[in-house]
């Protein structure tokens, strides 16, 4: 992971744009791991269907990973001899196979290790030259071990040179000059970034795979701009101390995974009947129950829409890219401050544990204000829950006089009074319905590219493979159009029509064995035609060449 | 962040709402409401500097009864909305109140974390040693062969009561008082004195659900007022606990940890965080 880090980091130095996302199994530390690089010219939002290289260090632990590492006939294997003979499952793909004696050139040089003659080897078979990993090696050891950058530097020398003479080339194609505007960031961290951008200043949060890095994020991060970090004791902790910040006047986020989301659906509820602003950044991992931890699905998607008892309605968005984990959950910081409700913000592992190089997101102006609240004329009361036209009432923060008020999760009456009348529960209900639905949430609602009369429909880290999909498709003669949606919930009838005029087929990709994502649109929409279901279970990630296989066969 | 200076002195009646409780007839609850407001007065508070928080239960309709900032919220979750309010508000007074059901069942975990956190808060927790609002299930803080009602089980529970004051003790807390309903000026000193206290402040105040049970209305004639001096001996404290009988009312321990929670001051802009991000 350390020499992949650097490869990336090199490889930005060098001009790419780049996405890493890892594989790992369940160990604390250490243990087999696989870093799954792409590099390209141009911004990388998927993995591809097959690798171009694969550098094992050792053979330790491969059978977990032969899925995850899909090769061809064209791909090129560098093993260490050393390491024993080549697994069959890497054999049979016909891929071509050559020694790196890794082991060995590192014993040749004082402190050297066999993953910098990896990272040597691998830059000089695709065109990185050594001055970009030096200035890398520089950065990350130079002040710290002069005598482990000497090492470093020395290794990546000797792996260079030696596979210069190793055969079967895999230069990229030159990258542009570096650009000053490049980002190097994860998912999840952008996810934190992108929270404080929209204005949170408070965050408890209970550490879960695949989203503790959000909290690691925060506990640094936060304390800088003024705000507070606790590591609450539980998820229900975690929703509640948010939900207490955020009544304060604190726009207020937490973080979880999927079991952690169950656990917080009683606590969104509250939020939703009380009207007060939170954000929970689920960062969607294989379920159900403890499912694979460390690995993508995006088969949450049924409980955060439909997960809160009783009618609920809030938000719920979703990032697209690794970048996008900026964008998006600022935007649902703005939504639920402006809204006065929950906001769910869908990421994914594959989005959140991935690191990208990708051009500086713009600095958006997204940032959340609730409507402030009048003090009410001598004699009159408070409406807290005020029934306007917007369905948004005025919101007081407390040290406010004159405004003082009881925020209940009980059905109450405009004052905030408990009631159990018919009466004022479907008056409360159709507020914070419409406040929903007549919001203009603006273009941001989906990311549309291209023209067909195909339409490819995804959501979250599958909008990358589809994109590649629809790409190749183009090239083929087989036009389609890509939706992928942010705005999840409430759903957007008139904006989905018109996205979808022209359209006669529609494809709908997912990472869920149920379908979720279809089903979930064949409900809530009016779609032109009955979709067809690209719909998987992870942990895999969802390949190009699968959905433009189907977008062939559509275009037939 | 909003804040008024005002001058004006408030009377307890200030601090009542016009809503009408919805407690039975005789509940200990009315004269808990009084010692609150009383306490609040008496510290010169404002109605909206102060806050009430509660979960769910009897006892937990009290911040509709207040003229404060109130949160009624969810079974169990009082503190962690009563922490994260002053963690995010440290300007505002922010009272916790419940029920023994409500703080130490399903809000059991974090009675502990917030004993151990010690945020500037002040925890109420009216016990009855019974569920009043679903009609008579014992709680954690009953008396294991209690079946009086037909709600608990033949026998009673057989469990060991819970003993809030010493677990508040063992899990850290710095504040840890007894009071009684039917002394409401004795209990509004306990609790201005818990909210004077720096960090996490616990009072449990014994009252009672004549209701479910009816023969707690004995029990004005067995709390007593102990006076005597609080001990800042953890060990002293445990001793003090243990031995008690349930029965004694007063401060009976007060340590002097630092409360939870560091000055909010930003020393960067948000602009500044994008320099770790670009290469």
């Amino acid at each position: 992971m350390t020499a992949a880090n650097m490869f990336l980091d090199a490889a930005a130095e060098a001009g790419y744009y780049a996405l890493f996302g890892r594989s790992s199994g369940p160990q604390i530390r250490g243990g087999e791991a696989a870093a799954l690089v792409r590099l390209g010219v141009e911004p990388i939002t998927s993995v591809d269907d097959t690798f171009d290289i694969m550098l094992a260090i050792d053979w330790q632990g491969v059978q977990r990973f032969a899925a995850e590492l899909p090769l061809s006939k064209n791909s090129l294997v560098i093993c260490d001899p050393s390491a024993g003979d080549v697994p069959e499952v890497y054999v049979k793909t016909g891929a071509k196979i050559v020694h790196l004696h890794m082991k060995d050139l590192a014993k040749e040089i004082p402190g050297g290790r066999p993953n910098m003659i990896a990272l040597g080897a691998v830059a000089e078979l695709i065109g990185i030259p050594v001055g970009p990993l030096t200035e890398v090696l520089g950065k990350s050891l130079k002040k710290k071990r002069a005598d482990a950058y000497e090492a470093s530097v020395a290794g990546v020398k000797a792996g260079a040179a030696a596979a210069a003479t190793l055969g079967g080339s895999k230069r990229l194609a030159a990258a542009k000059a570096k650009d000053a505007k490049r980002w190097t960031v994860t998912g999840n961290y952008g996810a934190g970034l992108g929270a404080i951008r929209g204005g949170v200043r408070f965050c408890a949060a209970y550490p879960i795979t695949p989203a503790t890095e959000v909290l690691e994020y925060l506990a640094s991060a936060l304390p800088k701009v003024g705000g507070v970090f606790v590591q609450a004791e539980d998820e229900l902790a975690s929703i509640n101390m948010c939900l207490g910040a955020s009544y304060g006047g604190e726009a207020s986020i937490t973080s979880t995974a999927g079991p952690g989301l169950s656990l917080m659906t009683e606590g969104l509820g509250l939020a939703v009947a009380s009207e007060t602003p939170v954000v929970v950044v689920d960062v969607q991992r294989v379920g159900p129950s403890t499912g694979i931890a460390t690995k993508c699905e995006q088969s949450d998607l049924n409980i955060a829409v439909y997960g809160l008892h009783g009618d609920a309605p809030h938000l719920v968005v979703a990032p697209n890219s690794v970048g996008d984990c900026i964008f998006t959950t600022q935007w649902g910081v703005y939504l639920a401050e402006s809204l006065q409700t929950a906001c769910l913000v869908m990421s994914d592992q594959a989005l959140g544990q991935s690191r990208a190089i990708i051009d500086a997101p713009a600095d958006v102006a997204f940032v959340g204000k609730r409507l402030a609240a009048v003090a009410p004329a001598e004699g009159e009361v408070f409406k807290r829950y005020a029934n306007t036209a917007s369905g948004i009432s005025p919101m007081p923060i407390p040290g406010q006089p004159g405004c003082q008020y009881t925020s209940d999760g009980l059905e109450h009456t405009e004052t905030g009074t408990p009631s159990s009348q018919s009466s004022d529960h479907t008056l409360q209900l159709d507020k914070r319905q419409r406040k929903l639905t007549n919001f203009d949430y603006g273009n941001h609602w989906a990311t549309i590219e291209g023209e067909g009369d195909i339409a490819v429909i995804t959501w979250g880290s599958c909008t990358g493979a589809a994109r590649e999909a629809v790409e190749r498709a183009r090239a083929d003669g087989v036009k389609a159009k890509l939706i992928s949606l942010r705005l999840i919930s409430p759903i957007r009838p008139q904006h989905m029509a018109d996205a979808l005029k022209g359209v006669k087929k529609i494809l709908v990709v997912e990472q869920s064995h149920q379908g979720q994502f279809t089903r979930y649109l064949r409900g809530e929409y009016d779609l032109p035609a009955k979709p067809e279901s690209l719909s998987r279970s992870g942990p895999l990630p969802m390949r190009p060449g699968e959905i433009h296989a189907r977008l062939l066969s559509m275009g037939k | 962040m909003t804040s008024c200076e005002s001058t004006a002195t408030y009377t307890a009646k200030d601090f009542k709402s016009e809503v009408k409780p919805v407690w039975c007839p005789g509940c200990g609850d009315y004269a808990v409401l009084s010692s609150i407001t009383k306490a609040f007065a008496d510290l010169g508070l404002a109605p909206h500097q102060t806050s009430v928080v509660s979960g769910i239960g009897c006892s937990s309709r009290i911040p509709a009864y207040t003229n404060t900032y109130g949160i009624h919220s969810i079974h169990g979750r009082a503190l962690a909305v009563g922490q994260g309010l002053k963690l995010g508000r440290p300007d505002l007074t922010v009272l916790v109140a419940g029920g023994d059901g409500d703080g130490f069942s399903i809000g059991g975990n974090h009675f502990l974390h917030a004993c151990r956190r010690n945020v500037d808060i002040t925890y109420i927790v009216m016990d009855n040693r019974v569920y009043g609002m679903t009609k008579g299930q014992p709680s954690p803080t009953t008396e294991s062969d209690w079946d009086a009602s037909a709600m608990a089980p033949p026998g009673g529970t057989g469990m060991t009561p819970f003993h809030p004051l010493a677990i508040a003790l063992a899990s850290g807390a710095n504040f840890i008082a007894r009071g009684f309903s039917g002394d409401p000026n004795g209990t509004a000193q306990i609790i201005a004195e818990a909210i004077k206290h720096p960090g996490f402040s616990f009072v449990a105040i014994m009252s009672p659900c004549i209701t479910f049970r009816e023969e707690q209305r004995d029990w004005k004639n067995t709390m007593r007022n102990v006076n005597i001096e609080p001990t800042t001996d953890p060990a002293q404290a445990a001793r003090r606990l243990m031995t008690d009988d349930g029965f004694n009312c007063g401060i009976l321990y007060r340590g002097d940890r630092p409360a939870y929670g560091k000055e909010k001051k930003a020393t960067n802009a948000v602009s500044d965080l994008d320099r770790e991000f670009t290469l």
